[in-house]
This record gives C-alpha cells, sequence and structure tokens, in this order.
C-alpha cells in the first residue's frame, strides 16, 4: 500500500492510484431499481399509507365538498351553473388530496430529511415522484365519485356519463399531484410548503365552483391558469344529453399535458432536493 | 474511623472500572498499573495524531486493502444573515480536511459530540452533499463525481424515519429492498430473512410510527440490510435500544463482516459502544479527525493518566488544605468532581480523600483506566455531549 504523504494533499483530489492499494479495478455496482418495478413498490407503500393515516383527511375532503354544494344549492338554481358546482366540487377533493396533502407530504420529508432514504437507494426520481402522485390521486377516486353522485342527485343532473371520471380523476390528479409535489419539494420551508398547498386549493376551490359567468376577468385569467379547470369544465360538459366530446377530450389534454410538464417539473426538484 | 487501606496494584493487572459504593465509610478498590508512560493533556505531541496515516505507519503488520479513502473533504456552510429577532449564524467549517482510510472488513467508528460533524461527513461519504473540495473514493468509485454510484454500493441508515413512519415493519423492508433493484420474490425472501435475524417478526405488521423509538430504530436497521450491500454506512444505528435490540444489531452486522467481508462505518456519540465495537476509531472535534487509530491504542495515549471520580455528600470540605490543593486539578459538576491525574497522584489523592476530615464529607469515588472520553480530552476536544451508556 502506498502511503501518500499529506502535504502533497492538502484541498486536492489524490490520484487514484494513491488512495488505495488494490489490485483489482473498481468493485461492481448493485443493481439499479428500474423505472416500473420501483414506481409500482412505491405506489404500494404510499397506498398503504392511507390505511395508517389518510382516511380521516379523505372523508374531510369529501364533506367539505358535499357541504360546499349544500351550499351553493341556495344559489344556483341548476342548468349550466349546477353543472359547474357539481363538476368543481368534485374536482375539488381531487385538488385537496393531490395538490395540497402531497405538497405537505413532500415538504415534510423534504424538511426532516426523509429524502435520504430515498436518494441512498438506487431509484429513478421519477419512480419516487409518480409512485408517490399516483397515490395520492388514487386516494381521491372514492371522494371523488361520491361528491360527483350525491351532486347529480342534489342537482337532477344525469348520471349517465359519470364514467368520464375514469378519465377526469387520473388526468386532473396528474396535473395537481405534480404541482403539489413540485410545491412541496422547491418550498424552502415546509411551513411554506404547507401554505402554498392551502393557497392552492383555496384557487381550486373557489375558481372551480363559482361559475365563471360570474366571475371578473382578471380572475377568469387565474381560472384559466389553473390545471383543474380544464378537468371540471370536461367533467360539466358531459352533463350534457348530447356532449361535444370533442371538446371534453380537447380539454382532458390540456390536463394531460400539464399532468406531463408538472410532473417532469417535481421530478427536477426531486433531483434538487435530493442532492444537497 | 479507620483508614482505608489501598491494594497494592497487581503486578501487570490491568486496571478496571470498579467503584466502591458506600454503605457506612467509603471502600475504593484500584488496580493501575504505574509502569505506563505519562502522557499530558494538551502536550504538543497531541498534534502529532492529527493525521490518519499514523496508525498504518504505527502497524504496519494490520493493513487490509482500502475500501473507502477520503482526501482533503472540506465542507464550509455559509454565514446566515440575521433576521428581525433572529441572530445571524457565522460561516462554519463542518468539514475541514477530512482524510480517512477504511479498509476491507473493519467497523470503522467516527466519535465526536453533537455537531462535530459527523453527520455532515458522513452525508458527503453518501452522496447526499457535494463537498467544496476533496475526493471520497469507496470500493474504487469516485463518489464526488459520481454522487448516484454511492446508491449502489452502499446502505445508508440516516437519522431519521420520517419516509418509513407510516409504513409497517414488513413492507418498509421489502419497499426498500425493492427499490434496492430485487425482484419481488428476493425482496420478500430478503425481508423475511433479516426480520426473523432481528427479531422483529412478531412486530412486522405494525407501522413503524406505533413503535418506541428504539424498536423503530431496528426496524429501519433492517430496511438499511435488505438488499445486501458490501458498505454499510450507519449513523447512530443504537439511538434509544434497549440491550436486546442492541446485541441483535451488532450480531448481525458481525454476521455481514464474516459473511460477506462487509465493511461498515459507523457513527456515534457514545464512548462506550465507540470502545467495545469499532476496530478503529477516527475522533472528530468541530470538522476536523483530531485522532485516528483502534480504541486500544488511542487509550495508550493516556494510558499514563487514572481518572478519579470524587462525589461529595454535600460540598467539598475545602478546609482540608489537600482538597483545596485537588480542587485546581478537578472538573466540578455539582458535587462531582473529576480528575484526571498520575497514578502516583492518584494514589496520593485518594489517600486524602479517604483518610482524615475529607473522608466524612465524601459520598463515593471511582477510579478508573482511562477512556475514549479521556482521550477525547487530552487531545483536546469538548467532550460535553459525548454519551456513556
Amino acid at each position: 500500500m502506498s502511503v501518500v504523504p499529506a502535504e502533497v494533499l492538502p484541498g486536492r483530489a489524490a490520484p487514484a492510484q494513491d488512495t488505495a492499494g488494490r489490485g483489482a479495478g473498481p468493485a461492481e455496482l448493485g443493481p439499479r431499481a428500474r423505472l416500473w418495478p420501483a414506481l409500482s413498490a412505491v405506489y404500494r407503500a404510499q397506498l398503504s399509507r392511507a390505511r395508517v393515516a389518510r382516511i380521516p383527511l379523505l372523508f374531510v375532503a369529501t364533506f367539505q365538498s358535499v357541504g360546499i354544494m349544500i351550499l351553493m344549492r341556495g344559489v344556483v338554481d341548476g342548468g349550466h351553473e349546477a353543472r359547474a358546482v357539481v363538476a368543481g366540487a368534485s374536482v375539488l377533493v381531487v385538488a385537496f388530496v393531490a395538490l395540497n396533502l402531497l405538497a405537505q407530504y413532500f415538504g415534510q420529508l423534504r424538511a426532516s430529511g426523509g429524502l435520504d432514504h430515498y436518494a441512498t437507494l438506487p431509484v429513478p426520481p421519477a419512480a419516487v415522484v409518480l409512485g408517490a402522485a399516483a397515490a395520492y390521486a388514487s386516494f381521491t377516486v372514492p371522494g371523488t365519485v361520491v361528491t360527483a353522485v350525491f351532486g347529480c342527485l342534489l342537482f337532477q343532473l344525469p348520471l349517465a356519463h359519470l364514467w368520464v371520471l375514469a378519465a377526469v380523476i387520473p388526468l386532473a390528479g396528474a396535473a395537481l399531484a405534480g404541482l403539489g409535489a413540485a410545491l412541496g419539494l422547491l418550498a424552502p420551508r415546509p411551513e411554506l410548503a404547507t401554505l402554498l398547498g392551502q393557497l392552492g386549493m383555496s384557487a381550486a376551490l373557489l375558481l372551480g365552483v363559482l361559475p365563471p359567468d360570474r366571475l371578473p376577468s382578471v380572475v377568469r385569467l387565474g381560472r384559466d391558469l389553473l390545471p383543474s379547470t380544464y378537468g371540471v369544465e370536461a367533467f360539466a360538459r358531459t352533463f350534457d344529453g348530447h356532449p361535444d366530446w370533442a371538446v371534453v377530450l380537447l380539454d382532458l389534454s390540456v390536463c394531460a399535458g400539464v399532468g406531463v410538464a408538472s410532473l417532469a417539473v417535481a421530478t427536477w426538484a426531486y433531483r434538487r432536493a435530493a442532492v444537497r | 474511623m479507620s483508614p482505608v487501606v489501598l491494594p497494592a496494584a497487581p503486578e501487570g493487572g490491568r486496571g478496571s472500572r470498579r467503584r466502591g459504593r458506600r454503605a457506612g465509610p467509603p471502600r475504593g478498590v484500584c488496580a493501575v498499573r504505574p509502569t505506563r508512560k505519562w502522557f499530558r493533556a494538551r502536550d504538543p505531541v497531541v498534534s502529532s495524531f492529527v493525521s490518519t496515516r499514523i496508525p498504518q505507519t504505527v502497524r504496519p503488520g494490520r493493513e487490509g486493502d482500502v475500501v473507502c479513502a477520503v482526501r482533503g473533504l472540506t465542507k464550509t456552510y455559509p454565514a446566515v444573515r440575521g433576521r428581525r429577532g433572529v441572530p445571524g449564524t457565522p460561516e462554519v467549517r463542518a468539514t475541514d480536511a477530512v482524510d480517512l482510510d477504511i479498509r476491507r472488513g473493519e467497523i470503522f467508528g467516527l466519535l465526536g459530540p453533537n455537531g462535530a460533524g459527523k453527520s455532515t461527513l458522513v452525508r458527503q461519504m453518501t452522496g447526499l452533499m457535494r463537498p467544496d473540495r476533496g475526493s471520497v473514493e469507496i470500493l474504487g468509485h469516485d463518489i464526488v463525481r459520481h454522487p448516484e454510484r454511492a446508491a449502489r454500493i452502499l446502505a445508508y441508515l440516516g437519522q431519521e424515519s420520517t419516509a418509513l413512519d407510516e409504513l409497517t415493519v414488513s413492507l418498509a423492508a421489502e419497499t426498500t429492498g425493492r427499490l434496492r433493484g430485487l425482484d419481488v420474490a428476493s425482496a420478500r425472501a430478503e425481508r423475511d430473512a433479516v426480520l426473523d435475524e432481528l427479531g422483529l417478526a412478531p412486530l412486522a405488521a405494525r407501522p413503524l410510527r406505533r413503535l418506541s423509538g428504539g424498536q423503530r430504530r431496528l426496524a429501519c436497521f433492517a430496511a438499511a440490510l435488505v438488499g445486501r450491500r458490501p458498505f454499510l454506512v450507519l449513523d447512530e444505528p443504537t439511538t434509544g435500544m434497549d440491550p436486546v435490540a442492541r446485541r441483535a444489531v451488532w450480531a448481525a452486522v458481525d454476521r455481514r463482516r464474516a459473511e460477506h467481508g462487509a465493511t461498515v462505518l459507523l457513527v456515534t456519540h457514545n464512548v462506550i459502544e465507540a470502545e467495545t465495537v469499532l476496530d478503529r476509531v477516527a475522533v472528530l472535534d468541530r470538522g476536523r479527525v483530531i485522532a485516528c487509530d483502534t480504541p486500544s491504542g488511542l487509550k495508550e495515549q493516556v494510558a499514563g493518566e487514572v481518572r478519579v471520580e470524587l462525589v461529595w455528600r454535600e460540598r467539598a470540605p475545602l478546609d482540608v488544605p489537600e482538597v483545596a490543593a485537588l480542587r485546581e486539578a478537578a472538573v466540578e459538576s455539582g458535587r462531582r468532581w473529576t480528575l484526571r491525574l498520575a497514578p502516583e497522584e492518584a494514589r496520593a489523592a485518594v489517600a486524602t480523600v479517604t483518610g482524615g476530615d475529607a473522608f466524612a464529607a465524601l459520598d463515593d469515588f471511582t477510579l478508573a483506566t482511562p477512556s475514549l472520553e479521556d482521550v477525547y480530552l487530552a487531545l483536546g476536544g469538548d467532550a460535553r455531549g459525548l454519551v456513556k451508556a
């Protein structure tokens, strides 16, 4: 073994052959976790957290939306506005869980050093972010369906096209969960992550549930920028007797586009947060 | 009151930690070896222990191949400007030109009090933090240039469990194994084996959050072991554990060392643990390695010293001139005085306090050979924050 004199070294990287007297080359690296298996492992682990910690919050999300619909019943008088209220309240459940709760989760994970666990495992960043986002989007399914069915009964809307929720939940979920994850991972402090998540949810509440015709134009612009809006609109359109499926599809593809972009940003934010 | 006769030191006998606890008059047993070289704290010689090369050069027969080499590692936290109501903090050099060589199959320790820079150093060695300068090479891989490779050659047990807290013990271990690249079947097989090995099987279905601190730590340790790695980095793994759990941890570590030649880097602020489990230890103080050797090798440095601890009943009898003279050398902590003395001085001190007027005021006394804590103090470290348990 060659010993490097300490004086030679200060502040400089030692040449490889000086640092170790091994004959062999670098050791073989362990396997890397591949994207899909890792994603499904993260998804499964996150989903199991719901059993422990999230069920009360899912109730809160649902009751909140149901309460809002009951309140709005005195304000709107059926027709177009009622559709907007039901669609907005349903997507609000997604916003509450996927945006607000996920932002809080990642904010706390980052602040407490919990990200170290994932950062010292050979797992693709996208698997951690997508797995968590998918799990949080899944948490919203029961609440969203209950809210939508309740709203349809309350405002006497047709239940025929509720199947469109199967597309609305994952796409709006992807967009909002990506946004939530990015906010949580980028916020310098966990309280700020919580605040941003709450603000995002409030925006989804006000801009999604209130019928757009009554909003000032500045607020309407904000409404157009919010990804959940397109999920709300797509869903609201399907209450028509003969929905314009092309427009529904267009709205949903905006959701999908925003979802891809926001999840990409969240993945980048995770990478940045993991190595400090 | 009868004077206590101190037994003569047995020839070549090793001093042991024994204490005279008092029912009536105090009785002390001391066995020290007077032949060891006398070493005085803060002697200029101390500075020569700074280099990590010392152990290699003094014990040429014991070199294994180096699996982890750290050279000139430096990390400085920038100064934080004060805001209203919050005072600013100056620039802190958390890691200061650290050099380390960790050899295959050894349990290498980083010892130091809280805030000495142990975790910061480890975070740089695991690719979690970029150093400002210096190099880290683990099993031939440059971790500073390729931090992502660290995850494929080492397992890291950090201090935080928040990522796993809401999972069950079983799922935490299995998920961690899968994220280490194992397929479902082998992740489950390894999970079961590790949980059995650590005695966690009865807790497998409980979420970590509902476990006690020590059990949770053990569950995190289990997760770290699923998916075999040749290099284990354990940051205070036994915090909060009961003796049974600690034994399980060290048995598991030893098994991986014996069967797979695993190397362990252990962060600890517990001097007793450091003395019993470590092969070699680097002592950290304010981001610098102030000594690096085997625990017994380090203790040789202060072998000439004897630690005398005196506990007074109410307060020290300072009216006794000999006691007043001892006070100058003592570190006082309430009723407890700690003195580090040459064997002859210790003998005289004990004779003083166990005879005459001082004896009436004495509650308890202990004579002990030096521990790593004494080494730490002798090297100029600030030992407050080290734990003896």
